[in-house]
């Protein structure tokens, strides 16, 4: 673990498919009308051949994306998460996920922290919906070096592939010896007294929660599942064995993302009491982002506080 | 008359496999007791025509990469280019029993997946045109030859997606696009007119062409119908110097009397006794007034 801070996930992207491009004449973009804040920019740069403005026109968009893909090109999306999987969820469904074409689409500003957009732009359940869609990888990386390979991983395995592109990044906790699998979760701390499980960015917040929790005498083991789709069975329960007592957290609604995925694992293989926390099942707003971290309880302080309320409260 | 071993038919073989397609459809959608009928047939004797003069495919290796590509973007209309394709030789046509039963390759709307020779699946309106501007957006990155062509309803154009995607294939000037527009009149229910049977039409006059043509589209209108005059049309349009859209005019339930121009034929199963009429008007079975030359 070291203390560097992360790329910004979107630079990652516009900068990692610029140079899968460089070797791979398949790869294309098309764009929402967004490139210079999903940061597509970069590619449209390195590769105008091979960039598509579909304009701001979402539906559209996913569409082209669609049929591009039957003709053996593998195009990215680059929008909000909002658009992508909002506004264009019927093209998503129909042209994507149900024919299983390689199309890979950016959720870009997903999650709380969006840039003082507000509910409009704020997507907390881009993951549940895409999750539930047959065919559909959806993974949410956690820093710059894990986003690196992710995105060469969603290019090489062939079909849909959703990932969640944050506007910012927060503290790296990969180091370069870190592998990344499609499917594979990973420990990234051990502890013994709870099961902390996160995903995406968040999991940084939760590793600086850790730290605080430990500083009170508890020891949280701490799950990073950055593949939600397919969900990695067995190192949840390995997880919730290991303590017998699992909180998830998401920046994203607590209702059917990674706290569903981790509920519906346990449930069938290794039934343990869960707590779910994240965005309680309401609109977001805009604000900086260190405001909203902290009114949504999604800071390390944050996230601390509520395990510990968590802890107290539990029968 | 065997079809399959036509080389190239003329326009007298061409409309005798157009009426043995609406016999099929109209059979299929019975024998399935459910399906669509009046946009299938106002779409019957251009898809004959686009399959058997216009297109350059192989329907023995479906997924040729250098094929032409087609997007039935009405996907409702799906029995029209199963038949079509079946008499062209995709698959038997003793197949179209299985329409819409489970477990078909011929599901109720187009599946790319479950049936080679669909080339975009179809269904929600206007993604499959959106889907053939990506095809043909791709052919130019990737250097192909071939031409997409997509099928799009009038009432389809109510779709905000269409116009999406008209914007974008004008931007990128999409030379090897060509959009039929069935023109019928008709969509599923429309809005009313003087009476509840009356329907206004999704566009009237010339405002589809209107349209396309505000769009940027090289707009040619012509009879859907008149297969040498459809023919002449498809034939002028290939060397367009940006997308096209013909507006080709059609009658909703073509070909079957009591169907043509009544908005429930839309989607609507009939009984054993409209069944041997439309049979019979379509030359399948004698009667007093048939007029085909049957079999």
């Amino acid at each position: 673990m070291t203390a560097q801070m992360s790329q910004a996930l979107r630079v990652t992207f516009g900068e990692v498919v610029s140079e899968i491009a460089d070797g791979d004449p398949r790869i294309v973009m098309v764009d929402g009308d967004l490139g210079s804040s999903t940061r597509a920019d970069i590619f449209e740069e390195a590769h105008g051949d091979r960039f598509f403005q579909m304009g701001i026109a979402e539906q559209n968009m996913l569409g082209v994306a669609a049929g591009m893909a039957t003709v053996g090109l593998i195009p990215f999306v680059s929008t909000f998460a909002c658009f992508a999987v909002a506004r264009a969820l019927d093209p998503v469904r129909v042209l994507v996920a149900q024919p299983n074409l390689s199309v890979k689409i950016m959720g870009g500003y997903a999650g709380l922290l969006a840039g003082m957009t507000g509910k409009t732009h704020l997507m907390f359940d881009d993951v549940s919906i895409m999750r539930a869609m047959p065919n559909m990888t959806v993974v949410a990386p956690a820093d710059d070096v894990e986003a690196r390979q992710a995105l060469h991983a969603i290019v090489d395995r062939d079909g849909p592939a959703y990932m969640r592109v944050t506007r910012q990044g927060a503290l790296r906790i990969f180091d370069e010896d870190y592998q990344f699998d499609i499917g594979r979760a990973v420990v990234v701390r051990e502890g013994s007294d709870l099961t902390l499980i996160s995903s995406g960015v968040q999991t940084t917040r939760v590793l600086g929660a850790s730290e605080i929790l430990a500083g009170q005498g508890i020891d949280a083991h701490v799950l990073h599942v950055p593949t939600i789709k397919p969900i990695d069975k067995e190192a949840i329960v390995d997880a919730a064995e290991r303590t017998g007592f699992v909180i998830t957290i998401e920046d994203h609604t607590i209702i059917g993302g990674l706290g569903g995925a981790v509920a519906e694992t346990l449930a069938e293989h290794s039934p343990t009491p869960m707590r779910f926390h994240g965005i309680m099942d309401v609109y977001g707003e805009s604000g900086p982002d260190e405001a909203l971290l902290e009114k949504y309880r999604l800071s390390a302080g944050q996230v601390a506080a509520v395990v510990s309320e968590h802890l107290e409260a539990r029968p | 008359m065997t079809a399959e071993v036509i080389e190239r038919p003329d326009i007298a073989e061409l409309e005798e496999l157009a009426r043995r397609a609406r016999v099929a459809i109209v059979k299929a959608i019975a024998n399935a007791e459910g399906g669509h009928l009046g946009g299938p047939l106002s779409a019957t004797d251009m898809l004959t025509a686009l399959y058997w003069r216009i297109l350059n495919i192989r329907p023995d290796e479906p997924m040729w990469p250098d094929r032409d590509r087609f997007v039935l973007s009405k996907g409702h209309s799906s029995i029209a280019l199963y038949a079509v394709m079946a008499l062209r030789g995709y698959f038997p046509v003793a197949e179209l029993d299985t329409f819409d039963a489970i477990d078909s390759r011929l599901q109720g709307h187009p599946d790319m997946t479950a049936l080679p020779g669909i080339d975009i699946s179809s269904g929600s309106l206007g993604l499959g045109f959106s889907g053939a501007v990506g095809i043909a957006m791709g052919a130019k990155a990737i250097g192909a030859e071939f031409t997409t062509y997509a099928m799009v309803g009038d009432g389809e154009c109510n779709e905000g997606i269409v116009w999406e995607g008209a914007h974008v294939a004008k931007r990128y000037r999409l030379d090897n696009l060509i959009v039929v527009l069935d023109h019928n009149k008709l969509q599923q229910f429309g809005w009313r007119g003087e009476s509840a049977q009356d329907r206004i039409p999704p566009y009237t006059g010339t405002e589809l062409a209107d349209r396309w043509k505000a769009f940027g589209w090289h707009v040619v209108e012509g009879d859907g119908h008149d297969i040498a005059a459809f023919l002449e049309v498809m034939e002028s349009v290939q060397d367009a110097d940006g997308p096209v859209a013909v507006v080709a005019h059609t009658v909703k339930g073509k070909g079957v009397s009591y169907m043509e121009n009544v908005f429930q034929w839309h989607s609507k199963v009939p009984t054993a006794e409209e069944l041997t009429i439309a049979l019979t008007e379509l030359g399948e079975l004698p009667g007093d007034e048939a007029g085909g030359d049957g079999e």
